[in-house]
């Protein structure tokens, strides 16, 4: 589904990402952790085609189509979705307006018909249980003074309308109260389908006894530099990164 | 202030017009004789302002020299019938009159049904009435504004909107101003006098539209707005004319104590347009919101000042300015607010938000506040940006197309302004026009 190889991308001139590979099939959740600054945020915007990021060379196919030659509407279109984050506010705009107009755009590039307001009012219902959201919430501006778990919350509603392929959640863990992240966990697991792949995001192992990945990676300095199944995550949990450092920095003095 | 005129054809034409016109016609309102002829003067004077005037030091009025205006007069016919202009009217239940060329055009006006306690008629028809005499030329003061010098000097009719005491309307009565050209550059003053007596309540509509050939025209609109003791009047003004359009608009509000004003200027047409608003809060308790919207493109040049005087205490205004400047566009903000010596407990607000959209527009904003009361509280703040480019991003990672995203964010921005309408019919319809004009 996606396939990512040697990827350097860089911003402000400040080369990044410095050979990075992956892959995911379908259906699979793969998590990224690493250390902060390592360019798991910059992975996620270079694929959700940030412009101020430049990828310098390598690849990214996404169903077999250059990922990297499509605007980011049209990846979201194909079915990238990117939680952000730090979600944007949007003063003026509502949330409900926002979705309405984003759901039947995608609609539109698949060549289906809009959904009338009675229609997409019972699918934002639906989906508001999920997570459990509140109604208010809805009414709105995007983000427009929510508080960081209400944000969090709010990608995560946006994603289960929206029904993507890949999702991409950075760090929507972070900021989340337990009941949150609870409420969160299940609306990513109820869209879990052995279809739609999703890319994990965290800084903690927490996350991952409610999301259970297939893999763990460690990115750091630019490059996956680990890889494992989900034990991974526990003995980062437990031994930090100093350990996976020290094995790439000398490898790389060596 | 300066005196200084065009120095070419443009001042001169006009100069000669006016000398024209009161050759022809005289003074044509018999009852402001005298304030005609000393408003001629004034204008002969004065002249056009140039550049070199402080008021209009971004706005120039060249253009003016581009073609000889015919001042329009009362031997012009209106030729617009109802249903020409039925698709002005901005709701469905609105009492619509239309002013074509300056002249009350009776037959394309469409108000069966008025309220009791509401008057509504020509102005070349009321002028002698006590009423009407007691206000009319009386508040919009010309001695140095040559604009309402040239509009009061050439004023042969317009609209007089009266609500007696206690009258409640709440139906918008919308005052269609037409420019109706048919090949040939034309002058046209503009005259509106609204006056709402103890008590009343109106909801006043002046939409400005242009038909015909789409000449160049001078549209010079001088409105007073008389607002007596717990009057209150909803007011909007929205300038959808062709960019051959020169709007000069001049707006007066005299409030009475414990009175409520609340106006919108909503400018998205025209070539060159600049608002005047002089809102005078000359007794305790009164209210006043300011609001008002740029879109422009292209060459337009669209100006709004406004001069909040806070005469007496207690009194309230909030002010809300907001543009959206495109293409080689130029935007003008000049808000001025005098808090005078008595006017202690003044509550003053205002705020001036801009956005740029491309490298070429431009944005002059300049708040302005005098204060010479203690006990007041006064704030403002202006700020000029480009679209929020995070937020774009955002709303294209959702799959909403650039374009779409553009738009989506400038309405949400314009907007803004429109939601503080009181009138919900009001606000849906020009919401939608607002829609129309940023897909245009
Ligand atoms: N727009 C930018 N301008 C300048 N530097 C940037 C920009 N975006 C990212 N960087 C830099 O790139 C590096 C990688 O940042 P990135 O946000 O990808 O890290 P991260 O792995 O997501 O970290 P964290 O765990 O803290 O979220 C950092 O050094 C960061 O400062
Ligand atoms: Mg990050």
């Amino acid at each position: 589904m996606l396939s990512i190889k040697d990827l350097v991308a860089s911003v402000e001139e400040k080369q990044i990402l410095k050979g990075l590979n992956f892959e995911v099939k379908p259906g699979e959740v793969h998590a990224i952790m690493g250390p902060n600054g390592s360019g798991k945020s910059t992975l996620a915007s270079v694929l959700a085609g940030r412009e101020e990021y430049e990828v310098n060379s390598g690849s990214v196919t996404f169903n077999g189509e250059d990922l990297l030659e499509m605007s980011p509407e049209d990846r979201a279109r194909a079915g990238i979705f990117l939680a952000f984050q730090y979600p944007v506010e949007i003063p003026g705009v509502s949330n409900a307006n926002f979705l309405k107009t984003a759901v039947n755009e995608v609609r539109k590039s698949k060549g289906l018909e809009a959904l009338d307001s009675k229609q997409f009012l019972k699918v934002m219902q639906e989906k508001m249980k999920l997570v459990e959201m509140d109604k208010t919430m809805t009414q709105r501006s995007v983000n427009e003074g929510f508080s960081g778990g209400e944000k969090k919350r709010n990608e995560i509603f946006q994603m289960a309308m929206l029904e993507p392929s890949l999702a991409i959640l950075d760090e929507t863990d972070s900021g989340l109260d337990i009941d949150a992240l609870r409420i969160v966990s299940n609306g990513v697991n109820a869209l879990r389908d052995g279809k739609r792949s999703f890319i994990v995001i965290t800084h903690y192992q927490r996350l991952l006894d409610y999301i259970v990945p297939d893999h763990v990676h460690v990115l750091y300095k630019g490059r996956i530099v680990k890889s494992g199944p989900k034990e991974l995550a526990l003995e980062l949990e437990e031994k930090g990164y100093d350990w996976i450092k020290e094995e790439v920095d000398s490898s790389v003095n060596a | 202030m300066s005196t200084s005129t065009l120095n070419n054809s443009s001042a001169e034409s006009f100069t000669q017009a006016v000398d024209h016109f009161r050759e022809l016609y005289g003074n044509h309102l018999p009852a402001q004789k005298s304030l005609q002829a000393d408003a001629a003067a004034v204008f002969i004077q004065l002249g056009i302002p140039t550049t070199k005037h402080e008021e209009w030091k971004y706005t120039s009025l060249a253009v003016l020299a581009k073609n000889t205006y015919r001042s329009v007069n009362p031997s012009d016919n209106c030729s617009l019938s109802k249903s020409d202009v039925a698709s002005l009217a901005l709701t469905n239940d609105t009492l619509l009159y239309v002013i074509e060329n300056g002249k009350f055009n009776a037959s394309a006006s469409n108000a069966n049904a008025l309220p009791k306690g509401i008057t509504v008629g020509s102005l070349a028809e009321m002028a002698g009435d006590a009423r009407v005499q007691a206000h009319l030329m009386k508040h919009a003061d010309f001695s140095d504004e040559s604009l309402v010098a040239l509009n009061t000097a050439l004023t042969f009719d317009g609209i007089v909107i009266i609500a007696d005491a206690k009258t409640e309307c709440a139906t918008p009565i919308q005052i269609a101003v037409v420019n109706n050209t048919a090949g040939e550059a034309l002058n046209i003053p503009v005259r509106i006098l609204v006056i709402a007596e103890k008590n009343a309540i109106v909801n006043v509509t002046e939409t400005h539209h242009s038909f015909g050939s789409k000449s160049p025209v001078l549209v010079n609109v001088v409105s007073e707005v008389v607002i007596a003791e717990q009057a209150r009047v909803n007011y909007i003004k929205l300038q959808d004319e062709d960019q051959n359009t020169c709007h000069v608009n001049y707006h007066k509000v005299n409030m009475a104590r414990d009175s409520y004003q609340h106006i919108s200027t909503l400018t998205w047409g025209g070539g060159l347009v600049r608002n005047n608003l002089n809102i005078r809060l000359d007794d305790v308790n009164c209210t006043s919101y300011l609001n008002g919207l740029t879109i422009a493109k292209d060459y337009q040049v669209i100006d709004h000042h406004t001069v909040v005087d806070h005469a007496m205490p207690n009194c309230y205004s909030n002010e809300l300015y907001k543009g959206i400047i495109d293409g080689h566009a130029q935007g003008v903000f000049n808000g001025k607010i005098f808090v005078r010596k008595d006017a202690q407990k003044t509550n003053a607000f205002q705020s001036n938000k801009n956005v740029l959209l491309s490298d070429d527009a431009s944005m002059n904003a300049k708040p302005q506040l005098e204060i010479f009361a203690d006990d007041v509280k006064c704030s403002h703040g202006a700020t000029t940006g480009q679209i929020d480019e995070e937020a774009l991003f955002y709303l294209r990672a959702r799959g909403i197309g650039e374009v779409s995203g553009r738009a989506l964010l400038n309405h949400a921005f314009a907007a803004d302004v429109i939601e503080q309408i009181p009138d919900e019919n009001l606000k849906s319809a020009l919401l939608d026009r607002l829609t129309a004009r940023l897909n245009a």
